[in-house]
């Protein structure tokens, strides 16, 4: 058995003429964070949804333990162990904790055609997972919309967690959170990672990567500008790769430019 | 979901465990999206309590009156709002009990088929009609609204057509002989209960009519479809695994399906609903009138729906419930029977509908911002 939990190898996907990923590699161990990072129109939706089986690659190969992978849609992924939880986390504000949290996987009791919602035990369970990670569910009927953006989103990937993914994709997990609230969820993604997951981190946040991350791999017009580990790389420098360095210093030459004509 | 002081308070001098604590019954039925409706049957009963309290309104004879009038808004308004919960509108309801309408007289009067093949071939259209209005929402991407909209003229359309083509007229009478001695049609026809009203008449504790029976028979068969579909629809939202696909359909296709909800099969499932209820709506009445009429339905799918909006549902969907419209359903049927009983020109009662809506609207508006606000 490799050291790796998963792999994917040289993907590549194309949209007609327009090539969306070209030779994209990530290799991942159990309990590690890659942080996936990139500017906007840099590929990363693109790679999620290849990851999470809506695209299939055009070129190059997904192996999981060991074995070579082909995801007909995003169930297989699901059922392999690839959780996504996407950037609008498929959750339904108008409905409960527990009925989200279980949503298109209710668990069921009684006689066969007479199958009842098992809602006591999915309250129980719920509540259960909510409170291991700090969030205190009063009342596990109350509807999601009264949940904080930190919150919802923890409830999110324990969801995932809890149907057994092994690998976490997780979309911006922290992009339209404040600083409290982001640092909550980056809290519980290291914790999910110490208790053995992977987690593939998607953002174009440096600050939230890098604390949490364990390598990092820089996406750039589709194409990956390589993955390092955090002792071989700065915040500095992967903030200038990510948004194409010579872009940063033009804008430092103009604004000094900029400076110098305001003062005379 | 914030830890409030005074549950801190609670959870130290109980030593329970604060998630299980006490919510008050206040706050759950403010949660429930058929409060407002249980209010206003309040009130309309209080109304018509105080107005019509003499007049016989709430006789035995006046009470079936008014509730067999529910009770047939209710059968079509239960299947509007689960739809309107699963995300989707049928405008169709109307034309649908029209044209199963001539779906049961045209074969059982000129084709000579036994009364009970044709009341399971209106079943049969039914899901067929239901089916294709769902396949086509599901698949077009459409909006509901207009796929129902053009249902809605093609079948009041060709229920008019076939009929004049066949019978030459717009009206099949001479159905109430073939009633007796059917294996099907009782279900749609029968007084239930007739033995109670029987022996209340001998007590002398209900109005009689002249020949000593009373004016009362029974309970109508409407009735006891509409607390039968009541629960039934209520077991299903709040108990099944479909009920929660189906809120889960309606608040947000695009999550549901990426958590692995059948949104498409589950939106099908509920057009075919809404014709089915449609066809229980026109056996009821095609059989308790004996005949079936081209323009029987007319406006039924705008009173459905209003009776599920004033019910509590979402016109956005993923939010409301099955009794809350079938309160709905009462509400309307008891103020357009019980005008009869008071000075108020019966022409107001369009008037009162309409407004009785728009209060709606904006009092669900309020609650749903309530239940959804972040904290």
């Amino acid at each position: 058995m490799s050291e790796y939990l998963v792999q994917f190898n040289n993907i590549s996907k194309f949209f007609g003429k327009v090539i969306a990923l070209k030779d994209v590699t990530m290799k991942l161990k159990k309990g590690e964070i890659m942080c996936l990072l990139g500017d906007n129109g840099a590929g990363k939706s693109t790679l999620i949804k290849t990851l999470a089986g809506v695209h299939k690659p055009d070129e190059g190969e997904i192996i999981f333990e060991d074995k070579k992978i082909v995801f007909d849609s995003p169930r297989d992924a699901l059922d392999i162990g690839i959780g996504t939880v996407y950037q609008d986390l498929a959750l339904v504000s108008l409905m409960s904790v527990t009925r989200n949290f279980f949503m298109g996987r209710e668990p069921q009791k009684g006689l066969p055609f007479f199958k009842t919602f098992d809602i006591e035990k999915a309250n129980t369970i719920a509540a259960e997972r909510m409170g291991q990670i700090g969030i205190d569910v009063r009342d596990p009927s109350q509807a999601v919309g009264t949940m904080s953006g930190g919150e919802r989103q923890c409830l999110a990937i324990s969801r995932a967690i809890y149907f057994g993914a092994k690998v976490l994709v997780l979309d911006e997990p922290t992009s339209a959170l404040g600083v409290h609230q982001a640092s909550m969820v980056l809290k519980y993604i290291v914790k999910a990672a110490s208790q053995g997951l992977a987690v593939i981190l998607i953002t174009h946040n440096v600050h939230h990567a890098y604390p949490v991350g364990n390598s990092f791999t820089v996406l750039n017009r589709g194409k990956s500008m390589g993955t390092y580990q955090k002792k071989d790389i700065s915040r500095e420098k992967l903030l200038s790769m990510m948004a194409g360095g010579e872009e940063l210093d033009k804008l430092e030459v103009e604004l000094k430019e900029m400076d110098r004509i305001e003062n005379n | 979901m914030s830890v409030k002081s005074e549950s801190i308070q609670s959870k130290k001098d109980s030593g329970q465990d604060e998630r299980l604590k006490k919510i008050s019954p206040l706050r759950v039925l403010l949660n429930r999206p058929e409060l407002g409706a249980l209010g206003g049957s309040i009130l309309v009963f209080i109304f018509f309590g105080i107005v019509a309290g003499d007049t016989g309104m709430f006789s035995a004879y006046g009470t079936l009156n008014f509730l067999d009038v529910s009770a047939n808004l209710g059968i079509i308004a239960i299947a509007a709002a689960m739809l309107m919960i699963g995300g989707e509108f049928d405008l169709s309801i109307g034309s649908m009990i029209g044209f199963a309408g001539i779906c049961i007289a045209i074969p059982a009067i000129y084709w000579g088929w036994p009364l009970w093949t044709s009341i399971i071939f209106a079943f049969a259209m039914a899901i067929l009609i239901g089916y294709f209005n769902g396949i086509m929402v599901v698949k077009t991407g459409l909006p509901s609204f207009i796929v129902t909209l053009a249902m809605l003229f093609i079948l009041r359309g060709a229920t008019l057509a076939i009929t004049r083509l066949i019978t030459g007229r717009t009206q099949v009478p001479g159905l109430r002989v073939l009633i007796e001695d059917d294996p099907i049609a009782w279900l749609f026809a029968t007084d239930t209960f007739q033995w109670l009203f029987t022996w209340l008449g001998s007590m002398k504790l209900i109005a009689l009519r002249t020949d000593g029976t009373p004016l009362a028979t029974g309970i109508p068969p409407s009735v006891i479809w509409f607390i039968a579909l009541t629960l039934f629809a209520t077991w299903i939202l709040m108990k099944t695994r479909y009920g929660n696909w189906i809120f889960a359909s309606g608040g947000d296709k695009v999550g549901a399906t990426n958590v692995g909800v059948p949104v498409g099969r589950v939106k099908i499932s509920l057009f075919i609903g809404t014709a089915v209820a449609s066809t229980i709506f026109a056996c009821i009445q095609v059989l308790d009138a004996g005949s079936a009429d081209t323009m029987r339905g007319t406006l039924k799918e705008l009173e459905a729906i209003a009776a599920a909006v004033v019910g509590g549902c979402l016109l956005t969907g993923g939010y409301g419930s099955a009794i809350g419209a079938a309160l709905g359903a009462i509400i309307f049927g008891t103020v357009s029977m019980g005008i009869f009983y008071t000075d108020v020109d019966t022409d107001w009662f369009k008037v009162f509908l309409g407004a009785m809506m728009l209060i709606a609207v904006v009092f669900n508006n309020y609650i749903r911002k309530k239940v959804t606000e972040t904290k």
